[in-house]
């Protein structure tokens, strides 16, 4: 009787051990960086790595819904941009304070924006606020209450503050002190970054229950994909932010609940002529390379539904324009896309003097049309796009090379040298604003990169855009501003200074022990809403 | 007598390494994309910000004065910043040189392990195990890094197995075309017919003749060890000196680049010199 | 007997290399865009890569790419290596210090950046010949350091051997000396360092995509045939894609076998 009561007791005993350490297990959630963050600063963000981080744990006043696309407050409860773009005032929240204890204030927001608008400070994040020569100024106006007045009419200037971090200004631990659902505990370099829960988050979910619901999130710095799809089949990971369309079908062909496909990202695919006056490339070559038509020719005689279908395994869209359709707001939908036409793409050639002798193309003057394409090694979508191009234009008589460099080697060449004559590369957009990219559009810049640094336009069509593009960053009226910049979408598909190739869908992989995930387009894909995520604890996950 | 060789191998050491971060610091500055940032393409990024970009590199421009200025600071233990990585060279080499050495030293042991034990049943028999272990070497040898890498992780032994992989099938075959050499001359016929063992034949007889090639191999195998540490740990993703190498030569990063060769330089020298000096000791020890 | 099937296999390889242009009517370069990553049929023996092009036209002018080129390359940095690493060890002394710590410096430096420096001066448009034997040739011309030193100490060990002081008593030139007496006994080595050679060059060639050199597409080589393995997570996934590797093998065996018949019978 007694050994069995005791017995009992243990077994008992053992259950409730086994059972607590179960439930009280920490819900970690794991998943990959591909490069290694440089630093830990929110408002010195350059790459992919230091982005997740921030977005995990900086405090923002605005957030923009990655679902719906709209802004919605966070720790601002209201905001008023004045009329002329120039003020932008904020009504903050009260009561929050930072993962070490510090209150929060506006003085930490005027902080922030001081910090941000050093001339020191060289980053992206600041530079999408200077507009124009001048100072930018804190006045507070109560603890909660604060109008920041910039030297000129900022576009988009409550979206943009989305990417800004508030730092604490009194706080000893500097960037250590975050508002954000997470804070950095630990950082290997080279190896990985613990983020542990902010104990002093200010977000409550609708029970009123404290978030975020997960513990801590690991980050595992792995460049590698196959070994970070490895790794996500043994289960050591929960997620694949940005898959590889050839992964995602050999996930989908064993597990297909796992893989998610949001559809067009706002990232485009490219090719561009090197249109540089002083170019080191033969003069014959320039002046077609210079001739619209001969640039639209080439435009229309590549087969975009091919790229997306074989390259991206049709996890892609043929481009339609510079605007991606996944940009609601901004995406010109009166656009007519270049159809696949190589008949006609001929005849435009031979209208402008070019003929077909014996499969080759010649020029006015008897040049073979021969050109090479660079494009940057290591990204085998670019390198087979490239050689389907080539494909595709020795129908009509070209002969393409198709030459991989490494990085470094093609910046020098598109950028300084301009020793090249056609390039294929992508553009990652993170922000739907067509602000963040005047670089490109104005003739002067720098990342105008068919023709760039130009001291004033060489085309009546570039200083037009010229116009264009001032006029919208000067206007805080949305509508004008979209009127703007469709003119600009038109007649950049008219004169295809960029042939835009492809749109790739947003492609992710996702546990099914993770819940509430809902991928979108808008990065990040998977854990934009990172507070409301949770695991179920699965024993054996070996952690 | 030895003091003197082991006093003229530093010299040389020295000198040697003294060229070496000054060539290599002139292939990374002489070779396109030194002075290019791949934020440029970042459209977000004001021209001023670029500009400053720029100018942070230009001290890395003449050559000459980077070079001296950084021996100068190198000999107060300053190795310089990384600015790729925006960390000091010292700190960056000093958390990633225990991953390098633990993964090369196993990945040696491991593959000169394997090469010696194919060798050893290889050399003295006969056709159809010749042949057996020429095909498996032969499979490794072929296998491309990043298959080899997969391999390993795969099978959960990070790294030293990818290292062990690269490294046997070329020991394996010097070693066995040294051995088979030296099997086939006369004096071990004799030796045979004499009634000597195995064994003693080849402590006594076989390695004695081949002892020299076998210590400079034992250096080059260290050196190619560490240059198979560049793509294996990039790979697989451990946080090691050599991942840390690509990196580096991807970003064009000038100061890292110097010192990673310097230590590679000194590592490879080391090894060879000591092979050197082993050789000649055992040598003048008449075996 | 297993080096008569060595030199028929490698025969038989150099043939159908030669008729590839009838063997393989699809060619090299034409894409099947309907369908990609085929798995093998009538039509295409190893099925099509991952752009539709026939896999078994591409292993066979990979092949004679290759085939030609890697074991010229393999030949260049042996000789090299005899040179530098046999003379010097051969001569002693102070000339073999020398070429030893140049040979030491030579292994340790980065020639990373030296083949991007040739990959700038070459022009875009340089010709997939060109491009290709500028490859090969940088390959054999930096590849031969490892061996010099193994054969620096072979030399030695020669040198100061009875025989060859015999040899040089009875007044043979040095020249001569070293040809005829030095490099055979170095022969296990030479072998050696050939055999490795040969498919860590046509590895190399691959890597070298990319800086931009090597063979241009949409050229095959056997390297860029043996990237296809890269992301295989499970050999049962598309086991046609080992054919190169296995014909590598077997073509790399075939040679050792062949090399070594005379040399050690046991």
């Amino acid at each position: 009787m007694m050994r069995h009561r005791v017995l009992g007791r243990l077994i008992l005993i053992t259950f409730l051990c086994l059972g607590s350490t179960f439930a009280r297990s920490e819900t970690e959630l794991r998943f990959c960086l591909r490069t290694e963050p440089k630093n830990l600063n929110p408002l010195l963000v350059s790459n992919d790595a230091e982005e997740t981080i921030r977005y995990l744990t900086g405090g923002v006043l605005v957030r923009v819904n990655r679902q719906t696309q709209q802004l919605e407050p966070e720790l601002a409860e209201s905001w008023n941009v004045s009329k002329d773009g120039r003020q932008i005032t904020f009504k903050l929240r009260q009561g929050i304070a930072f993962s070490d204890g510090t209150p929060f204030s506006a003085a930490d927001v005027a902080y922030t924006v001081q910090q941000l608008m050093d001339p020191a400070l060289h980053s992206a994040t600041g530079d999408a606020f200077r507009s124009g020569a001048g100072t930018v100024s804190t006045k507070i106006l109560a603890s909660n209450h604060l109008a920041i007045t910039f030297p000129a009419p900022v576009a988009g200037l409550d979206r943009l503050f989305d990417q800004v971090a508030i730092l604490s200004s009194q706080s000893p631990k500097k960037e250590g002190a975050v508002l954000g659902p997470f804070v950095v505990a630990e950082y290997k370099p080279g190896a990985s970054v613990l983020l542990k829960r902010n104990p002093n988050y200010w977000k409550k979910d609708s029970r009123s229950r404290r978030l975020p619901y997960l513990d801590s999130i690991r980050l595992d710095i792995q460049p590698n994909r196959d070994i970070e799809l490895l790794h996500f089949k043994r289960g050591e990971l929960d997620l694949i932010n940005s898959l590889d369309s050839e992964y995602f079908d050999r996930l989908a062909s064993t597990s297909p609940n796992l893989v998610h496909d949001a559809g067009p990202s706002l990232d485009s695919e490219q090719m561009w002529f090197n249109e540089v006056g002083n170019a080191p490339i033969p003069a014959y070559k320039r002046t077609w390379f210079r001739s619209t038509d001969f640039r639209r020719a080439i435009a229309q005689a590549i087969n975009r539904e091919d790229l997306s279908r074989v390259v991206f395994n049709g996890h892609a869209e043929p481009a339609i324009g510079p605007v991606s359709p996944a940009n609601k707001f901004w995406f010109n939908d009166k656009l007519n896309p270049y159809p696949y036409d190589p008949e006609g793409a001929l005849k435009k050639l031979q209208l402008v003097g070019f003929r077909l002798e014996n499969g080759v193309l010649r020029d006015r003057d008897g040049n073979k049309v021969e050109f090479s394409i660079v494009t940057n090694a290591g990204n085998r979508y670019r390198e087979r796009m490239a050689v389907m191009i080539q494909q595709d234009l020795q129908k009509v008589g070209i002969k393409v090379s198709v030459v991989t460099l490494d990085f470094p080697s093609l910046i020098e060449r598109i950028t300084q040298s301009f020793n090249y004559e056609a390039a294929i590369l992508g553009l990652t957009n993170v922000d739907l604003d067509p602000n963040g990219q005047m670089n490109v559009w104005l003739s002067s810049a720098e990342n105008h990169q068919w023709n760039p640094a130009q001291k004033s336009p060489e085309t009546v069509w570039e200083a037009e855009i010229d116009r264009l593009m001032r006029a919208q960053a000067s206007s805080i009226d949305p509508r004008k501003r979209k009127e703007s910049f469709d003119r600009v979408q038109a007649i950049v598909m008219e004169q295809a200074p960029f042939i835009y190739l492809v749109n790739r869908n947003a492609l992710s992989a996702i546990s099914t022990s993770l819940h509430g995930a809902s991928p979108v387009v808008l990065r990040p894909q998977t854990y934009w809403n990172a507070d409301q995520l949770t695991l179920s604890a699965e024993s054996g996950r070996g952690r | 007598m030895l003091g003197w060789r082991i006093a003229r191998h530093v010299v040389s050491i020295t000198t040697i390494l003294l060229l070496g971060g000054l060539l290599s610091a002139a292939l990374v500055r002489l070779a396109p994309g030194f002075d290019v940032d791949e934020q440029q393409l970042d459209p977000g990024l004001s021209p001023e910000s670029v500009r400053a970009m720029h100018e942070s590199r230009t001290q890395q421009h003449n050559l000459l004065r980077f070079y001296v200025g950084y021996m100068g600071r190198a000999l107060h233990g300053d190795l310089g910043t990384s600015h790729s990585l925006s960390q000091p060279v010292r700190t960056l080499l000093r958390d990633r040189l225990p991953v390098t050495l633990r993964l090369v030293t196993i990945g040696l042991a491991l593959g000169w392990a394997l090469a010696i034990a194919l060798a050893l049943t290889a050399a003295a028999r006969v056709t159809a195990w010749d042949v057996a272990t020429l095909i498996v070497s032969g499979v490794f040898l072929c296998l491309p890094t990043a298959v080899l890498a997969l391999i390993s992780v795969l099978l959960n032994t990070p790294g030293y197995l990818g290292i062990a992989l690269i490294i046997f099938p070329k020991i394996f075959r010097y070693l066995r075309n040294l051995l088979a050499k030296a099997y086939s001359l006369p004096h071990i016929c004799t030796a045979r017919a004499k009634g000597l063992g195995e064994p003693r034949i080849l402590m006594f007889h076989v390695l004695p003749i081949i002892a020299p090639q076998i210590l400079a191999l034992a250096g080059v195998s260290v050196s190619i060890a560490v240059g198979a540490a560049i793509p294996i740990e990039t790979l697989c993703g451990l946080a090691g000196v050599g991942q840390l190498a690509w990196q580096a030569a991807l970003g064009r990063d000038l100061p890292l680049l110097v010192n990673i060769t310097v230590l590679v330089t000194l590592v490879t020298l080391l090894a060879n010199s000591s092979a050197d000096v082993i050789g000649h000791v055992l040598k003048s020890e008449g075996v | 007997m297993v080096q008569k099937l060595a030199c028929a296999f490698l025969l038989m390889i150099g043939m159908v290399c030669l008729f590839a242009d009838q063997l393989a009517p699809a060619g090299y370069a034409k894409q099947f865009r309907e369908s990609p990553n085929a798995a093998p049929s009538r039509k295409h023996l190893l099925g099509t890569d991952d752009i539709g092009r026939d896999r078994f036209s591409r292993a066979l002018y990979g092949t004679r790419i290759s085939l030609l080129l890697a074991p010229a390359a393999a030949l260049l940095s042996t000789l090299l290596a005899a040179l530098i690493g046999g003379v010097a060890g051969y001569l002693g002394g102070f000339w073999a210090r020398c070429a030893m710590g140049f040979t030491d410096l030579f292994l340790s430096l980065p020639w990373l950046f030296l083949l991007i420096m040739v990959r700038g001066f070459l022009p875009l448009d340089v010709s997939p010949v060109l491009s290709v034997l500028a490859t090969f040739s940088l390959l054999g011309l930096l590849g031969w350091a490892a061996a010099a030193r193994i054969l620096c100490a072979g030399a030695t060990t020669i040198r100061n051997s009875d025989f060859l002081l015999q040899a040089r008593a009875s007044g043979l030139r040095r020249v001569r000396l070293f040809v005829f007496h030095v490099l055979p006994n170095l022969k296990p080595i030479l072998y050696a360092q050939f055999w490795i050679s040969i498919p860590v060059f046509i590895l190399s060639e691959a890597n070298l995509g990319i800086l931009g050199l090597g063979v241009a597409e949409p050229m095959p080589s056997w390297g860029s045939l043996l990237r296809e393995l890269e992301g295989m997570l499970s050999f049962a996934e598309a086991p046609w894609k080992l054919v190169p590797l296995v014909l590598l093998i077997l073509v790399v065996s075939s040679f050792e076998l062949i090399l070594t018949k005379q040399e050690f019978a046991t």
